[in-house]
């Protein structure tokens, strides 16, 4: 294999994203955050930082929060992958979505995705029991527009009704 | 009587939430295209000095690499200086990427590398050598000759040092500031995409689509109608997209050059490659008689700028209008270094030079054994010295009181050290603030068809302000509609001309053409209505609302359809300040309380809770105007406690360019933020009573966190951000 990123044979890798079963060449370089934004047109998954620093490219992989950018395509083989494309059920937006608008949870919008993906993983880890919690397990997503405490009014609204995760 | 309830004043979502919590909302970087290529910057490594050799040949050999772009085989650019000013240009000789082979500071952009793809475009980037001739450098403020700053000040007035001299009660302090990068969370990027013919269809993140064509205009020669440049949304930008960044230059350049589309992203690190807030020293002087009224103010800053242009900002011109007093003198001076140009940053000037006067009052409080927020009272002005116009409103102290009520201040022991809880000692302080009430001159369209929805458009941006929601507002409202059939355009470099999106004035200036625009549609619909339908002739206009595609009067219903021509109805308006604005000071104020908590052992400073009373005239949007004011109280304790850019002079180079060691708080640091608006009624700043409220909710935070750590701790530092080290130091 060569060992600069012009090889055009890829990996083959079988996964589940946003609950359509996907068969993908991907090189073993390529992010998992690169492989949704630049091949498949799934720009919701955000790159601010590209090293793991800020939380924008948070998804769910297998239910768990990972950051995109940190993940290498090709170990996604097999796996069921949330990106914030697949939280709506269809038009109608998730709680934590709707939850997001009512509380301003957002200004420009760019962490967004990633902290609503954060806070979903966050409830299947099923740790938090206080807004201290929250603010805690919420601190690997940078919000720079500091709409910190909007976004915990709006996780803490929607906790209750999302332990268990997104909707199937 | 056929009346909607006014949406102005109400707490409405964003028109735009839902695009942004599915994902939908796409961002500069987020256009795709066919055959799109990707560039990725190579930026110096050192200070200063020329470029002798780049060798590009590893680079190209990789297939799929189709370019290295620089100084010696870029397409032709503008040979002037004013080729490459746009609308928030400093002083100088602007920045000309791939220019020549001159190096002015490290991290400027020296190479673009295009290729088929990011990954392959960024690896070829760390292919390409470059060989320097390194002259020695300067990055150090301190060790720098300060000239002047090319800013007309308010003139001296009264005698200062006579005044100072005699006063009883003195203080002289100097703090200093650190370098700050706006870091939104989106890196700036530029989509170009290149149309048969030549046209240009660029995505770039800014606060200015108009700004960036018209730039790109002059330095490429390009005609403006090839170029159309859109920011439908922007990750965040506070002041980093007010002028046109390299990326976009450098996108457009590799588009030019090989008739491809092309995007340019930056990486977090280059981030760190153009403007930025500049590192300050200010040295505040105050003198008051024993009753705390205010004798002298001297405020003199120096702040740190380029070598080609010299970047000025309002820093000191607050302390000669926040209080009454006759003896005052203003000074600021430039340092020119080895670095980038500073840019505005979130309340440029004023987050910096409130700092100065607000600690050095806090001091002066101190000194008379007096309580801040009463000797504040004391010395309200009435009207602005600086310009000897009384303020068109000033609801301050109102600020002061109800923002002391809610925050408990009646408890506070002055005495330094007197509260603490287990190993942590608490303070409460306190800090005032003002950030002008601007308008500029802005358009506006508004356009009815026969269906009744409602179209308008202005050539602004959202980045993140809530424009899209407030102007839906404002244009439902004056046309006596539902906001459910208003759509709000903007981020186009083709709709009608709007001023840049900064400074606190978009509700002010866009919004009053908006609403200009829309009484004038509204009119003319009435009028059409009228010719059409006599019988309307009498009845009183503000009774008659439209809806579903039909105007109602009392309970007569009359389809647009029937009235409007079937191309619809359109107004166009270009709104000015009015003039009577001429005869007033316009300005928003605020009054910031702070508890912390010290811990004196680890040197940690939490943040206990803030009260923030903000003074911004009539709020369009509650909802909205509270997020701006929360993100500010953010910013303001991002200032005081962490946020640092640090330079290595050896190199010239920034240490802590990423987002891990330039600290920015995060959810864990923040506590509750009480955010309460002041009534303050204004008919004269513009028609809609409105004064903006991006700006104000930052200024008074950081010298208020300041004080309330001296109250902590009794200890006054006087260096920020006020870190760990040096609260043990």
């Amino acid at each position: 294999m060569s060992d600069t990123p012009t090889d055009p044979s890829g990996q083959a890798i079988s996964l589940t994203l946003n609950g359509t079963p996907r068969q993908l060449q991907v090189q073993p370089w390529t992010t998992l955050l690169d492989l949704l934004r630049e091949q498949l047109d799934l720009t919701g998954t955000k790159k601010g930082c590209d090293h793991g620093q800020c939380g924008a490219c948070t998804v769910l992989r297998n239910g768990r929060r990972v950051n995109a950018c940190l993940t290498l395509a090709i170990m996604c083989d097999g796996d069921q992958l949330t990106t914030i494309e697949g939280v709506a059920d269809g038009d109608s937006l998730h709680p934590l979505q709707q939850a997001f608008i009512e509380h301003d949870a957002f200004q420009c919008g760019y962490c967004t995705p990633g902290q609503i993906c954060s806070a979903l993983g966050m409830a299947n880890e099923g740790r938090v029991r206080s807004r201290d919690d929250i603010k805690e397990a919420m601190s690997g997503n940078l919000c720079r527009c500091g709409a910190y405490s909007n976004i915990l009014d709006a996780v803490e609204a929607t906790l209750p009704l999302i332990h268990g995760g997104p909707r199937p | 009587m056929n009346t909607l309830k006014p949406v102005s004043g109400q707490p409405m979502d964003r028109v735009d939430g839902p695009a942004k919590v599915t994902g939908q909302a796409r961002y500069a970087a987020e256009y795709p295209t066919t055959d799109l290529l990707h560039g990725s910057v190579v930026s110096s490594t050192i200070a200063r000095g020329r470029v002798r050799h780049i060798d590009c040949e590893a680079a190209l050999r990789l297939p799929g690499v189709v370019a290295v772009l620089h100084h010696q085989n870029r397409p032709k650019l503008a040979g002037e200086d004013e080729q490459y000013e746009d609308a928030d240009s400093a002083d100088g000789s602007p920045f000309r990427p791939l220019y020549n082979d001159r190096v002015l500071y490290s991290g400027q952009p020296l190479a673009l590398v295009v290729a088929d793809n990011l990954e392959l475009a960024r690896h070829a980037g760390t292919l390409v050598r470059i060989e320097y001739e390194t002259d020695a450098h300067q990055t150090d403020l301190l060790a720098g000759q300060a000239h002047p700053a090319p800013a007309e000040l308010p003139k001296p007035r009264g005698d200062f040092q006579q005044a100072y001299d005699a006063a009883k009660i003195r203080v002289d302090a100097t703090y200093s500031t650190p370098i700050e990068h706006h870091n939104p969370m989106e890196p700036h990027a530029s989509t170009v995409i290149y149309h048969p013919g030549g046209n240009l269809e660029v995505h770039d993140k800014t606060q200015g689509t108009q700004n960036c064509r018209d730039y790109l205009h002059s330095v490429f020669g390009l005609p403006k109608e090839k170029l159309r440049v859109f920011a439908a949304y922007v990750g965040g930008a506070f002041g980093s997209g007010l002028r046109p960044q390299y990326q976009l230059p450098l996108a457009v350049m590799a588009a030019l050059q090989l008739q491809r589309s092309v995007r340019v992203t930056l990486t977090r690190q280059q981030m760190f490659t153009f403007g930025y807030r500049p590192r300050t020293v200010q040295q505040l002087r105050l003198a008051a008689d024993a009753q705390g009224k205010l004798q002298a103010i001297h405020h003199a800053a120096t702040g740190q700028t380029s070598r080609f242009e010299d970047f000025t900002e309002h820093v000191v011109e607050w302390s000669g209008m926040l209080y009454q007093c006759d003896n005052v003198a203003l000074d600021y001076r430039l340092v020119p270094l080895d670095v980038y140009t500073p840019l505005d940053m979130r309340a440029p000037g004023a987050a910096l030079g409130l700092i100065g006067l607000e600690c050095a009052m806090d001091e002066l409080a101190v000194e008379l054994g007096m309580d801040p927020v009463e000797l504040r009272r004391h010395n309200f002005a009435e009207s602005n010295g600086n310009e000897g116009k009384p303020y068109s409103s000033k609801a301050l102290l109102d600020c002061y009181s109800q923002g002391a009520e809610r925050f408990g201040w009646a408890a506070r022991n002055p005495q330094p050290r007197s509260m603490r809880e287990g190993h942590e000692l608490i303070g409460w302080g306190m800090a005032g603030g003002v950030w002008e009430a601007m308008q500029m001159k802005a358009s506006a369209r508004a356009r009815l068809d026969a269906h009744g929805q409602l179209v308008v458009s202005s050539a602004t941006t959202d980045i993140g302000t809530g424009t899209y929601t407030v102007m839906t507002q404002i244009a439902a409202d004056a046309m006596g509609m539902a906001p459910g059939e208003v759509t709000f355009l903007l981020g186009d470099s083709a709709l009608p001309t709007a001023p840049l999106q900064g400074g606190s004035f978009t509700v002010s200036s866009v919004g009053s053409a908006v609403r200009q625009a829309c009484e004038v549609l509204r009119g003319k619909l009435l009028m059409a209505a009228r010719s059409c339908y006599p019988e309307l002739a009498g009845h009183p206009a503000e009774d008659m609302v439209i809806s579903e595609g039909e105007l109602h009067a009392g309970r007569r219903r009359y389809p647009l359809g029937e009235i409007l021509p079937r191309s619809g109805l359109e107004a166009k308006v270009v709104c000015e300040p009015d003039a009577r604005r001429d005869g007033y000071a316009t300005a928003t104020h605020s009054a910031v309380f702070v508890e912390v908590r010290v811990d004196e052992e680890l040197g940690t400073v939490r943040l206990g809770r803030v009260v923030s009373a903000i003074a911004a005239g009539r709020v369009i949007n509650p909802k909205m105007a509270r997020s701006q004011i929360l993100g500010g109280v953010v910013w303001g304790v991002s200032m005081a406690l962490h946020e640092e850019t640090l330079i290595d002079h050896e190199l010239g180079r920034y240490m802590n360019h990423n987002l891990a060691e330039y600290h920015i708080p995060v959810q864990a640091d923040f506590a509750d933020i009480d955010v309460l608006f002041v009534d303050e009624p204004d008919e004269i700043v513009n028609a809609l009573g409105s004064k903006g409220v991006g700006e104000i909710g930052i200024v008074g935070v950081p010298a208020a966190v300041a004080n309330a750590v001296y109250h902590a701790t009794g200890k006054r530092m006087r260096e920020f951000p006020l870190t760990i080290d040096r609260v043990l130091g």
